[in-house]
């Protein structure tokens, strides 16, 4: 069977994506920022998943404000980057384990999570960002390297799905993928944040201390982080920092005990306080721990 | 019905009174993601925004580039941005406006670490400055 065995939590600033596609990323300003993923690129290299399930949300690109669903799932055959307004990241080509989604697709469903179906979708830098960061530099000619399965959740219009809503999601995915025949290894990535406001006379909110309880948490107390009301968020990390709702599909999707391989928190990259975390199922780390010593 | 983040200072949410409100405004935004569409509107404005019946108001704060207008009138930042994109105004040298700072001091700002939460997580504390 399919098993998901590790999440990764990340923000997804538009500006990372630029850093990287403009080659800037060691300068002083992106160096720190940078830094924080190459532990998670070497992570990546050796755990080569062959699937990530990628929670992100769409910025008003591929969804405009004629339809909005809370949870739409990317079912289609390949993804193509999105024109953002600024011409489309240089960014290869995403392609689906569509066999996979669309049974998971089906198992939501009965599983009471009404989610929407997309056969035709482009991706923003929502998903690609997190991409690039995990995978390195890539050209539109290469591969990512991994089947990628989109999940895009409504957060620009209020109200975004709670964090519980969320988090049972997250389980009832973790379900879907446990119920698939094949033996993939899956991981799970759960995107936006962390602290950030984008709009208004408050813009450049930033606030270490929430998205660090919110780090903490996530291993520590994720049942009652995932209980935290909206206001919460809009309040304390800002109008844009609801997007953190998403992490809690990746961590629902988990094991109840989590071992926290991995941590990067930086202010600022562009408005936004960069956060990042990897989160290894207890048992599988604990195997690859018994694996390394024989 | 009673809106528990109404009173967060300098924030609009975008809630579905706001997206009501927003909805020819933010369509208009959004058809700017594509080149031909900018290619359009960059070379007859007026004529362009006659296929959004928005209010004269948002038209108005459009033609103007009155970022916060915007916001007022129903816009939501990732539909106006796009709009600042297609100006050659990125996320942050936005904010810098909206806010009032200023692209510099703005900036300065969230390398020093951004703006903190003290003092700004209710409109009562902007009161008194
Ligand atoms: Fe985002």
């Amino acid at each position: 069977m399919a098993r998901i065995v590790a999440g990764v939590g990340c923000s997804h600033v538009p500006a990372i994506g630029v850093a990287m596609d403009t080659h800037i990323t060691d300068q002083p300003y992106w160096q720190p920022v940078f830094k924080g993923f190459e532990f998670s690129r070497k992570w990546m290299a050796e755990e080569k998943p062959d699937v990530v399930f990628l929670v992100y949300n769409d910025h008003c690109t591929a969804f405009d404000a004629s339809v909005i669903p809370t949870f739409a799932l990317g079912c289609a055959a390949s993804f193509t980057p999105a024109d953002e307004g600024w011409g489309p990241r240089p960014v290869p080509m995403v392609y689906n384990h569509q066999k996979m989604a669309s049974h998971i697709a089906q198992s939501l469903i009965l599983d009471e999570f009404d989610i929407t179906i997309m056969n035709e979708m482009e991706v923003d830098h929502g998903l690609t960002v997190p991409l690039s960061v995990m995978y390195g530099d890539k050209t539109p000619e290469d591969d990512w390297g991994v089947k990628v399965i989109p999940l895009a959740v409504n957060v620009v219009q209020y109200p975004a799905p709670t964090g519980n809503r969320c988090y049972n999601l997250g389980k009832a995915i973790r379900r879907a993928v446990e119920s698939y025949p094949e033996d993939l290894k899956v991981m799970i990535f759960g995107t936006g944040g962390m602290s950030h406001q984008l709009q208004y006379k408050r813009a450049g909110l930033i606030n270490p201390e929430f998205d660090n309880m919110f780090l903490d948490k996530l291993t520590s107390d994720p049942v009652g982080l995932s209980k935290m009301p909206h206001v919460d968020y809009l309040r304390e990390a800002g109008s844009e920092g609801v997007e953190m709702v998403m992490w809690h599909v990746m961590r629902g999707a988990l094991d109840e005990d989590v071992v926290e391989v991995h941590r990067h928190y930086h202010v600022p990259a562009s408005n936004t306080a960069v956060g990042h975390i990897i989160l290894e199922n207890k048992d599988y780390h604990d195997s690859r721990k018994t694996l390394a010593a024989e | 019905m009673q809106k528990d983040y109404e009173d967060i200072p300098g924030t609009f949410v975008f809630d579905a009174d706001r997206s009501r409100e927003g909805y020819h405004l933010n369509q208009f935004c959004i058809s700017l993601r594509l080149q031909k569409n900018r290619d359009a509107f960059n070379a007859d404005q007026e004529t362009y925004l006659d296929k959004y019946p928005m209010t004269p108001e948002q038209r108005d704060a459009v033609l103007k580039r009155d970022w916060n207008r915007l916001l007022e009138l129903g816009g939501n930042i990732y539909y106006t941005s796009k709009l600042a994109a297609n100006d050659g105004i990125n996320f942050q040298n936005l904010a810098g406006l909206m806010t009032g700072m200023g692209v510099e001091a703005y900036r300065d700002m969230m390398l020093a670490g951004g703006r903190s939460p003290e003092g700004n997580r209710y409109k009562s504390e902007w009161e008194d400055k």
